[in-house]
């Protein structure tokens, strides 16, 4: 068979977005492999009304999952869900997003069926009916094309790589009724989400992000960087480097490079960063990469599209003041 | 309380990779090779908890080739009791990997097993909860901290727009990440005891790969980028080109 599912993702009963690119990639691997896409949503009462919306990118059924148990997150009780699921359509592929929640559930899924997973991929090909992914490896120094020989091909994306496409299709929202679903038997529980301060956006799923390095002098400067992701709008997040996260100025949370997080952003500000190769690691497959530094000879240079040579202090207002002028025209 | 910390080989994250000739692996001459960053936070968690304890006993597990007992003399100078290799070729097919150390694992009997949350070569993210999943017991992944109370262990991982308290009963897999847990050096004396501590060997029963390199590349170059101008005056044509040229704003 050559349907491919999607796995959705929500958050208090809402789609996340970064789901429509998992149910695009679903959709492109489902062509290759000449059959149809599916998602699957899980969550509490009223998740199934949230999920038609994913036929809008390609899903001709979705399997929604309804049931309270299962209104947040559950390891055990999702991997059990979507592990069902997929013994139950025979999938060809199944499509992840390598989100916390995705990296959490994929090797459970895939060690319950009992096949590889290649992760956090950010480009595959259909080689004869088969998934071949490419995928980062050594902190993005490499990239390494995978190849399966076991069905289905389990796959998780990497987060703003991909792009999501409306390509409607039927969109029919089917229930998905778990057999054997049996929460007392779960040896783990989720005691407390507590939110991050400010709401703002995760580094790792922004599509706009402002880093800054050891150049801001200390921890008392972020305002500074805080005016500009403000002026750019919600889908901007704060990040850091390392040498910011180990002298204690912003929380690990925010850190971009190897032992952070890998980030693709469509837009990438390194602001008073000098560019050493885990940070490279960490941001070179962002679309549009902006440096300022004082250091003309910094690396960061050679991987900018843009830069400014100059006091980041002088310079980084100027920027929140003109993309302020911007933004007030559109 | 036996703890049982699973770790990996690989290179120094400073290291620059060059690709080997058979275009499906790396050149290791001149690389150098450590114990991965994630697994050292792993390492370091068990230390403390066998510390406030004040008894118990640290158990370093490893897949690898035989330069991996190099690896293992490394954890153990930071201060862990004993290690095991399981001799094979950890492979980008995780759940390959996942099975062979399951199988070891489950003959430890360990309290608690901790991991890396992933291995700085492969970025893979999938060893500690396939390992989880085939033991039937409970994980939970890219810990920043955790606390032991009796037979029972709550964990705090940061997820997107905040973190999660999670709390799981033991025997329990944990996969660290950076946090609470700052890696400790190895002292001289520490050194010279790794030397003297057993160190045991048996073959991996890793099973057929079904996941495989086919090629490994360097990442696409970046085109050559522009200084656009120097100082707060090249503000707004820095703007103008994100908006008009690179249309990312």
């Amino acid at each position: 068979m050559g349907d491919v599912l999607a796995v959705a993702e929500q958050r208090e009963g809402r789609i996340r977005g970064v789901s429509y690119e998992t149910v695009s990639v679903a959709t492109g691997i489902a062509q290759g492999m000449g059959g149809a896409a599916h998602a699957i949503v899980i969550g509490g009462s009223g998740v199934s009304a949230a999920a038609s919306d994913l036929g809008r990118f390609g899903a001709a059924k979705i399997l929604a999952t309804e049931t309270d148990a299962l209104a947040d997150y559950h390891p055990q009780g999702f991997a059990h869900a979507v592990s069902e699921a997929v013994r139950a359509g025979g999938y060809g592929a199944v499509v992840f997003a390598a989100t916390a929640q995705g990296k959490d559930l994929a090797p459970r899924v895939a060690a319950l069926l009992d096949v590889p997973l290649a992760s956090d991929i950010t480009d595959y090909q259909i080689e004869s009916g088969d998934v071949v992914a490419v995928r980062p490896v050594f902190a993005g120094k490499a990239f390494a094309s995978v190849a399966f020989s076991a069905s289905p091909a389990m796959l998780s994306i990497r987060p703003n790589v991909f792009q999501a496409k409306e390509n409607p299709a039927a969109g029919e929202v089917e229930a998905f009724d778990l057999a054997g679903l049996d929460p007392s038997g779960w040896t783990m529980q989720l005691k407390e989400f507590q939110p991050s301060g400010g709401g703002s956006k995760d580094v790792g799923e922004a599509s706009i992000v402002v880093t800054g390095g050891r150049g801001m002098k200390g921890p008392e400067n972020w305002e500074l960087l805080e005016g500009l992701r403000n002026a750019l709008g919600e889908d901007a997040a704060l990040g850091a480097s390392r040498a910011v996260v180990d002298a204690g100025w912003r929380p690990h949370s925010e850190q971009v490079g190897q032992t952070g997080k890998t980030v693709a952003p469509k837009l990438y500000f390194a602001l008073g960063i000098s560019g050493a190769i885990q940070h490279l690691a960490g941001m070179r497959t962002s679309g549009t990469i902006v440096a300022v530094n004082k250091d003309p000879d910094a690396p960061i240079f050679q991987v900018a599209d843009y830069g400014i040579v100059g006091d980041l202090f002088d310079v980084v207002p100027r920027i929140t003041e003109e993309v302020q002028k911007l933004k007030a025209g559109d | 309380m036996k703890i049982v910390v699973c770790i990996k080989r690989t290179p120094d994250t400073e290291t620059k990779i060059r690709l080997g000739g058979d275009g499906m692996s790396i050149d290791p001459d001149g690389v150098k090779f450590i114990v991965s960053p994630y697994d050292e936070f792993a390492i370091e968690a068990a230390l403390q908890l066998k510390e406030a304890a004040g008894d118990g006993e640290v158990v370093l597990l490893s897949l690898g080739g035989d330069d991996t007992q190099e690896t293992l003399r490394q954890g153990l100078a930071m201060g862990a009791d004993e290690a095991v290799l399981l001799k094979g070729d950890p492979g980008v097919d995780a759940l390959a990997t996942a099975k062979a150390l399951s199988a070891e694992l489950q003959a430890m009997e360990a309290n608690l097993v901790l991991f890396g949350m992933k291995g700085a070569d492969m970025d893979q993210q999938q060893v500690g909860p396939m390992a989880a999943t085939i033991m039937g017991l409970p994980c939970a992944t890219a810990v920043s901290e955790f606390d032991l109370a009796g037979e029972s262990v709550t964990c705090r991982r940061d997820v997107e727009g905040g973190s999660e308290v999670i709390e799981m009963g033991l025997p329990a897999v944990i996969t660290l990440t950076k946090g609470k847990f700052e890696p400790r050096y190895a002292s001289l004396k520490g050194i010279m005891a790794a030397k003297r501590k057993p160190l045991s060997e048996k073959d991996a029963q890793t099973g057929e790969s079904r996941l495989t390199v086919k090629s490994l590349a360097y990442p696409p170059e970046r085109p050559a980028g522009r200084v656009v101008g120097e100082g707060a005056d090249a503000a707004p044509e820095l703007v103008r080109l994100l908006r008009e040229e690179a249309k990312a704003l």
